[in-house]
C-alpha cells in the first residue's frame, strides 16, 4: 500500500495551507458539509474505522452514542500521545496538521458539536507551533470559524497545551485536565459521549482516527474498508523503536506482517544481533515472541497472538535485553506516572517497583516471585481506568516467558548477561 | 477549650510551628501576559474560566521562572479558583516549576526505547561532567538536569528536551562538547525535531 496519510511529510512545505489545499485538502470538508450529520457518521460506520489510540473501538460507533438532545456537544481529539514507544501523532501533527483540522471539523458537523478541542501534551511545543498556524490559516480561509464555506456550519478548534502527565491521555482524565484539574480518571459510565467535557456529550477521538475520517468522506468507505483486513480497514501508522536499524513511523495496510515492519521496513535488529522480543502495541501490551513474528499487524490479529496492538508502537528488543531490567524500567514509569488516585495502582506500581529494583540489585528472593504475581492480581482489574491493568503488563509478561531470567538474577546475585552488553554503545537512528 | 484531653486545640493551634512555604515575591502578571491570558480565557464557556489553569500557569512560568505561592494566589483570583486548587493542578504536573531552574533544564528521556539505546549513559556523564544528580542544578545555575519518562521521539533516541526544545540522538561520548555548546551558543546547539530539520534540508 502506498503511503496516504504521510505520503506528503518528507516534502518541505507539507505543513502549509497552500500545500494541503493543492492536493485536494479540505475537499472533504466541503463534501461532508452538503450531506447530513448522520449521513456522515453511518459513513463512518460502514467504513469499520477503528480508534487508532489504543483501544481499537469503532469511531462510527462512538459519535453514534453522542447523546444528540443534549447541547453544546464537544470533540475533544486526543494529542497527548505519551505511551511509551508511541510518536505517530507527532508526526502527523507537525507535517500535516490540516488533516487534522479538517477531519475535527467533519467530526465536529457529525455528531453536532460546534467546538474541538485538541489536548496536546506539553512536551510538544514545536508541534505546537505548527499547529497554531495551521489552525489560524484555517480560520483565515474559511475553513474554521463562522458559517464555514458558506454552509451556516460554524466550528472553533481549540489547542489546549497539557503540563507533562502521561494518565492525561485516558479520555475522563484528559476530560478532567480540560477542565483545570488534575488529569485523574472518572468513574465510567456515564461514558464521555453521554456525560463529557463539562457534563455534556463529548466524542474522545485520537489524532490518527481523526485524520481518517477525511480520507473516507473524500474515497469512501469501502475504499477504506478494501484496505486491509476485514474488521481492520484503512492505513494504518506504526512506530517502530528499539533495536531496529532504522526506527521511525511507517504506513501500511494492516494485513502487514511484524516481521515485515522489522524485517523489511526497518531493516530488521541491527548490528547483526538476534530477536529476543517484541511488544507489539506500546508498553502497556504483553510481549511476542520471536516465533509469532508473521502474525498480522492487525487488531483482531495481534490479539489473537496473545497481545494488543495498542498504539502500533512496536519496540524491538535484542538478545541484549535484560528482561528483569526492562519490568523495571517500565514499572519506574508507571510508579511515576500513575495518578494516585486509586489505592490499588498508587502502593501497588510502588511495590512492584521496589521489588523488581531488589531483584535487579541482586538481593531478590524466590518468593519475590510470587509477591510480583499477588500484587499484579489486587491491582488489574481493580482500578478505574485501564492503567492499572497496563501497569501489571510488563510484570506478567515478562514472568510469563523469562521466568528463568528472574530466577538466575535471584540465584546469582547479579544479572547474567554479560556486562559489556548493558554497556554498549548506543547507535544512532540512521 | 481544647476538645482533646492532650492536644491543645484551641484558639493558639492553628498558629502552631506547621511549615508554611514562603510566598515569594508578590506576583502579577505583566499587561501583555495578562492581556494573553484574556484571550486564552475566551476559548472556554464564560462560567468555566478554570480550564484556562494550564496555560495560565504557563505565563506564570514564562514570566518568573518558577511558580510561587503568591503567584499561584493570582493565578486562582484570575480564574475564579481557591489558590489550593491552583496548587493542586501545580502539585500535579511535572512540567511546572515551584523552586528556581538552571537556564537550561536538561529533561534526559529515561523510558525504554531511549532506555534500550543508552540513556542511562547518557545522564551519567551529564552528572559526571557537571558534577549534579538527576533533580540538581549545577554551582553556575546554567544546567537542571531531569529525568523525565518517554517524551514521543523514540525514533531518535536517547532524546533530551532542553527547556521547550529537543535534541534527538545524544550519544554519551558527545556530551562534554554538547554542554559546552549550550553554554556558549544556547539553545540553537540543540538538534529541534528531525521532520523539520529533513525537510528543509531538501
Amino acid at each position: 500500500m502506498d503511503p496516504i496519510l504521510t505520503k506528503h511529510v518528507r516534502e518541505p512545505n507539507a505543513f502549509t495551507l497552500d500545500f494541503y489545499v493543492q492536493h485536494e485538502g479540505y475537499a472533504a470538508l466541503r463534501t461532508a458539509l452538503t450531506k447530513k450529520p448522520d449521513d456522515i457518521i453511518e459513513l463512518v460506520k460502514a467504513s469499520g474505522l477503528r480508534g487508532r489510540g489504543g483501544a481499537g473501538f469503532p469511531t462510527g460507533m462512538k459519535w453514534q452514542f453522542v447523546d444528540k438532545k443534549a447541547a453544546p456537544r464537544y470533540i475533544a481529539c486526543n494529542a497527548d500521545e505519551s505511551e511509551p514507544g508511541t510518536f505517530k501523532d507527532h508526526l502527523l501533527m507537525e507535517r500535516n496538521p490540516h488533516l487534522l483540522i479538517e477531519g475535527c471539523a467533519i467530526g465536529c458537523y457529525a455528531i453536532g458539536a460546534a467546538v474541538a478541542y485538541i489536548y496536546i501534551r506539553g512536551e510538544f511545543l514545536h508541534v505546537q507551533r505548527i499547529l497554531e498556524q495551521a489552525i489560524a490559516d484555517a480560520y483565515a480561509k474559511g475553513f474554521l470559524g463562522k458559517n464555514i464555506l458558506g454552509s451556516g456550519f460554524d466550528c472553533d478548534v481549540f489547542l489546549h497545551r497539557g503540563a507533562g502527565a502521561y494518565e492525561a491521555g485516558e479520555e475522563t482524565a484528559l476530560l478532567e485536565s480540560l477542565e483545570g484539574k488534575r488529569a485523574q480518571p472518572r468513574n465510567k459510565p456515564p461514558f464521555p459521549a453521554v456525560v463529557g467535557l463539562y457534563g455534556k456529550p463529548t466524542a474522545v477521538n485520537n489524532v490518527e482516527t481523526l485524520c481518517n475520517v477525511p480520507l473516507i468522506v473524500a474515497r469512501g468507505a469501502e475504499w477504506f474498508a478494501g484496505l486491509g483486513p476485514e474488521k481492520n480497514g484503512g492505513p494504518k501508522l506504526y512506530c517502530v523503536s528499539g533495536h531496529v536499524k532504522r526506527p521511525g513511523v511507517y504506513e501500511a495496510s494492516m494485513s502487514v506482517t511484524l516481521r515485515e515492519l522489522i524485517q523489511d521496513r526497518a531493516g530488521g535488529v541491527r548490528d547483526g544481533r538476534t530477536l529476543k522480543a517484541v511488544i507489539p502495541g506500546g508498553s502497556s501490551v504483553p510481549i511476542l515472541m520471536p516465533e509469532q513474528l508473521d502474525t498480522q499487524a492487525s487488531f483482531d490479529a495481534i490479539q489473537k497472538a496473545g497481545s494488543l496492538l495498542g498504539s502500533a508502537a512496536i519496540i524491538v528488543l535484542d538478545d541484549t535485553t535484560c528482561m528483569v531490567w526492562l519490568a523495571e524500567n517500565l514499572l519506574h514509569f508507571y510508579r511515576h506516572e500513575s495518578c494516585g488516585k486509586c489505592t490499588p495502582c498508587r502502593e501497588g506500581t510502588d511495590w512492584l517497583h521496589k521489588i523488581l529494583q531488589r531483584i535487579e540489585r541482586g538481593e531478590g528472593q524466590m518468593r519475590d516471585l510470587d509477591l510480583l504475581s499477588s500484587i499484579s492480581a489486587n491491582i488489574a482489574g481493580k482500578t478505574l481506568c485501564a492503567f492499572g491493568d497496563a501497569a501489571v503488563t510488563p510484570v506478567l509478561t515478562t514472568l510469563k516467558y523469562f521466568r528463568h531470567e528472574y530466577e538466575a538474577h535471584i540465584k546469582e546475585g547479579r544479572c547474567t548477561l554479560p556486562a559489556a552488553w548493558r554497556a554498549r554503545q548506543p547507535v544512532g537512528a540512521h | 477549650m481544647s476538645f482533646h484531653p492532650k492536644m491543645a486545640y484551641d484558639a493558639t493551634f492553628h498558629k502552631s510551628a506547621r511549615l508554611v512555604g514562603d510566598e515569594g515575591a508578590p506576583f502579577s502578571y505583566t499587561p501583555e501576559n495578562r492581556a494573553r491570558l484574556d484571550e486564552i480565557v475566551k476559548r472556554y464557556p464564560a462560567d468555566r474560566r478554570r480550564s484556562a489553569v494550564l496555560p495560565a500557569l504557563y505565563l506564570v512560568q514564562a514570566q518568573q521562572g518558577y511558580v510561587t505561592p503568591s503567584a499561584m494566589r493570582h493565578v486562582a483570583e484570575a480564574l475564579d479558583m481557591t489558590a489550593a486548587d491552583v496548587e493542586d493542578v501545580v502539585s500535579y504536573y511535572t512540567m511546572f516549576y515551584t523552586k528556581p531552574a538552571g537556564r537550561f533544564v536538561l529533561n534526559v528521556c529515561r523510558t525504554l526505547s531511549c532506555a534500550l539505546n543508552g540513556a542511562e549513559r547518557v545522564t551519567e556523564e551529564i552528572c559526571a561532567k557537571l558534577a549534579i544528580a538527576p533533580g540538581q542544578t549545577d554551582p553556575s545555575g546554567t544546567f537542571t538536569l531531569v529525568e523525565v519518562e518517554c517524551l514521543g521521539a523514540c525514533d531518535r533516541a536517547p532524546v533530551v528536551m532542553v527547556n521547550d526544545a529537543w535534541h534527538e540522538n545524544l550519544q554519551p561520548e558527545q556530551v562534554g562538547t554538547w554542554l559546552e555548546d549550550l553554554r556558549t551558543r544556547g539553545e540553537s546547539a540543540v538538534t529541534g525535531c528531525h521532520h523539520v530539520v529533513e525537510a528543509k534540508g531538501r
